[in-house]
């Protein structure tokens, strides 16, 4: 098929003149996308009414496509879930059994923990989610990663809160809308998680790497202790992440730390839980006090 | 199967023909609505934790502009990379810059090329659509995270395979856009 000509002007001095304007009208176009470029790379935050107000108004859709990705994901859980129904209660009882001992035993430590606590006079903030929602969206086209989470600031949702599920971590929440919210995810290049091995005292950083996986770097350098299946969990230190919520385990192990596959991949999670910020209040005491009786 | 006139497989949808003309409105509307709702697949139910989807807005752009030349006008890339902004979760403004710049770029590469055909086309969307990712991905690291171009791979692939399906969507969705809808007297 031949190209169509028709677009060339000819001597039409106003056909002529229309193509000039389309060019400086596609150039300039261009050029106020590179100063809104300049201006959201200097400052991240300077769009994000435009954003939030957007999310405001589609998220009805976000809502329906959500309930539509938990309802097929049970379709196939159910007729997985038939082939191997038999052996499966077997072991699923014989897991329950163990896990109600292990749980007595988790409250009873659990509560020596908050008389520990109480002893040493140790305060933190209530540990009452702020509210339940789904995530209704992500970034599946940018290599950015961001979720949409159906919950905004008339749920008391606000910037900078750790977005949970039941398995574990999910991310933080970055920019706040009416109805909606931006969650910057684990796995996002940007997000740093300070984490801490279960079983023994390591800890060090877990960044994302954008491909459901995380990086897990080490303060204590040194021979590397790290193993294949560790989990590691937030260790709170800095506030903003409450303590021992599962991160990662890790896959391969590194020369200096370990890439590890993150526990809760949000697209599994139907609801995730919004908590507050996490922070530990400790007294300072006075000095001048305690001499003095 | 070629794209000879309106003797395309569901032209017949639109039979009656007498008294009937098609719609201005509508046959300016389509294109800019179809490339807009794509902007809105980040609310689809795929929670991703890995770029995985094409960027399909993006290549809905390409492709009406390679099928329908002249139907969108250049400057056509700003207001629409604009909303893929709002969704897409790039660096705001990176979508009206690079959408742009593609819009530009084609005309040139129109102006360029003698023969049009469907391995052409291909080829020019594939390397189009190949630039785009990577530029994207080259912004995204400087707002946060590392370069690291292999991660776009997979979707590159995808869009790849994808582009031929798209443009058989975009063939029914310009059936759609002539329909004679307009009664005319």
């Amino acid at each position: 098929m031949a190209a169509p000509q028709d677009r060339r002007p000819g001597f039409s001095k106003r056909a002529h003149l229309g193509l000039f304007t389309s060019y400086v009208a596609a150039s300039a176009g261009a050029a106020l996308g590179f100063v809104v470029l300049v201006v959201s790379l200097l400052n991240p935050t300077a769009f994000a009414f435009a954003r939030a107000a957007a999310n405001d108004v589609a998220a009805p859709a976000g809502r329906v496509s959500a309930t539509t990705r938990s309802s097929g994901k049970t379709f196939i859980d159910v007729i997985s879930g038939y082939i191997e129904a038999g052996s499966k209660n077997a072991q699923l009882k014989e897991e329950l059994a163990v896990a109600r001992s292990r749980l007595a035993e988790a409250e009873a430590i659990k509560s020596e923990n908050a008389r520990l606590k109480a002893l040493l006079e140790v305060r933190e903030t209530d540990g009452t989610p702020v509210t339940t929602a789904r995530l209704i969206g992500s970034s599946s086209t940018s290599t950015r990663r961001f979720a949409l989470l159906g919950a905004g600031k008339r749920d008391g949702v606000q910037p900078g809160q750790p977005v949970r599920s039941a398995k574990g971590l999910v991310g933080r929440v970055l920019e706040v809308g009416n109805r909606t919210a931006r969650v910057l995810l684990v796995t996002d290049g940007e997000s740093v998680v300070p984490v801490r091995r279960v079983k023994g005292d390591i800890s060090g950083f877990a960044q994302g790497q954008a491909d459901g996986t995380l990086i897990i770097r080490l303060i204590d350098l040194g021979i590397n202790p790290l193993k294949k299946g560790d989990v590691f969990v937030t260790s709170g230190s800095g506030g903003l992440y409450r303590p021992n919520v599962p991160v990662a385990i890790v896959r391969n192990v590194t020369r200096d730390g370990a890439v590890a596959q993150i526990v809760s991949d949000p697209a599994a999670s139907e609801f995730v839980i919004v908590e507050p910020i996490w922070q530990p209040i400790t007294e300072l005491r006075d000095p001048a006090q305690e001499t003095t009786p | 199967m070629s794209l000879g006139g309106d003797r395309l497989p569901g032209s017949g949808l639109f039979s009656r023909r007498i008294n009937r003309a098609p719609s201005r409105t509508l046959a300016t509307v389509v294109p800019w609505l179809t490339i807009a709702l794509a902007s809105l697949v980040p609310l689809s139910p795929v929670i991703a934790s890995t770029p995985v989807i094409p960027p399909l807005s993006f290549m809905l752009l390409v492709g009406w502009r390679l099928l329908r030349p002249g139907l969108l006008p250049l400057w056509a890339g700003a207001p629409l990379g604009l909303i893929d902004d709002l969704y897409s979760g790039q660096p705001f403004g990176s979508a009206i810059l690079l959408w742009s710049i593609a819009m530009i770029g084609m005309e040139l590469i129109d102006g360029w090329l003698r023969w049009r055909g469907f391995w052409q086309d291909w080829l020019v969307a594939s390397v189009v659509i190949a630039a785009y990712l990577l530029l994207s991905h080259v912004v995204a690291s400087i707002a946060g995270g590392a370069f690291a171009p292999g991660l776009i791979l997979p979707q590159l692939l995808l869009s790849f395979i994808a582009f031929p399906l798209l443009t058989r969507v975009i063939a029914i969705l310009d059936l759609l856009r002539l329909a004679r809808i307009r009664v005319l007297g």
